[in-house]
């Protein structure tokens, strides 16, 4: 059995912000991520998927998986805002453990549409927001 | 517990399968089904699993995985052409999960004891690209 893991980046910024919590709660909680204006990353996105290798010593197609990721991640999330521009975000902070999760649903929703069979399975996400922070999620978290 | 021992080897391929057509090649393996081959700067992590023994304190002896490692990797692999000068890509297409799944054939027999096994073979083919390879039958030891 193989795992297959490739790497994607897209470029966004993003404000840290609880709507639940004051204007001070939120300076504490995640100070300079609170700035008003935002501020920006350069993300790096890992998508797993595990298999066995088919008859061209394959388990992942991965012209089929860079369409899946670039059309359903990295074109919609791409320089953009993600508070203002993803509509997940404007009711959940973007947090890098909440886009994550954002990464993984979106895959998983649209994973049947590209690979039909039993096999290459999403296995898991993992992003990271600089080079020091990684939030990796597998996908049978997502529901 | 789980250790892990990195070797680089540098070699060139092609992906093609004898089978297809050009185009077929072209629309399964991109680039690098370009029939004079082009390279990479493999990275391999090698993973054992095991306990570290109560008197040395080490799950292995690294010296002893390095030489493996130079044997069974480094001496058949780097700076080849691995379709030409290395069974059996002369046969099999070497792509990142076969190279994954050759390593780990060459080095399962030598890493797997009852002290330790072999836990997983991970290839780079590029730093945005990597298989981990966990073996499809269990520890021969």
């Amino acid at each position: 059995m193989f795992r297959v893991t490739r790497r994607y980046k897209f470029a966004a910024s993003h404000r840290l912000h609880a709507a639940e919590l004051s204007d001070d709660e939120n300076q504490a909680l995640y100070g300079k991520c609170n700035h008003p204006y935002g501020h920006g990353h350069n993300y790096v996105i890992e998508v797993s998927a595990r298999g066995p290798a088919d008859e061209a010593g394959r388990a992942v197609d991965l012209g089929l998986l860079d369409e899946l990721v670039q059309r359903h991640v990295v074109a919609e999330l791409d320089h953009r805002d993600l508070n203002s521009e993803v509509a997940r975000f404007a009711s959940e902070v973007p947090t890098s453990e909440n886009l994550a999760r954002e990464v993984c649903r979106r895959l998983k929703q649209n994973w049947s549409g590209v690979f039909g069979g039993e096999w290459p399975r999403l296995e898991r996400v993992r992003v990271g927001e600089t080079r020091k922070n990684t939030f990796e999620i597998n996908a049978d978290e997502i529901e | 517990m789980i250790i892990t021992r990195k070797v680089e080897f540098s070699a060139s391929h092609v992906c093609r399968a004898p089978g297809l057509s050009d185009e077929e090649n072209r629309r399964l393996y991109g680039a690098a089904s370009n029939p004079r081959g082009h390279g990479h700067n493999y990275v391999v992590e090698v993973s054992l699993r095991g306990d570290p023994d109560p008197v040395t304190g080490m799950v292995m002896d690294l010296k002893e995985l390095k030489e493996i490692l130079n044997r069974e990797v480094m001496e058949p692999y780097d700076h080849r052409f691995l379709n030409h000068e290395v069974a059996p890509f002369d046969r099999v297409v070497p792509t990142t999960e076969n190279i994954a799944r050759d390593i780990w054939q060459r080095l399962e027999p030598q890493l797997c004891n009852e002290k330790h096994r072999l836990h997983s073979v991970r290839v780079y083919e590029t730093e945005d690209l990597f298989v981990d390879y966990f073996g499809d039958e269990p520890c021969s030891a």
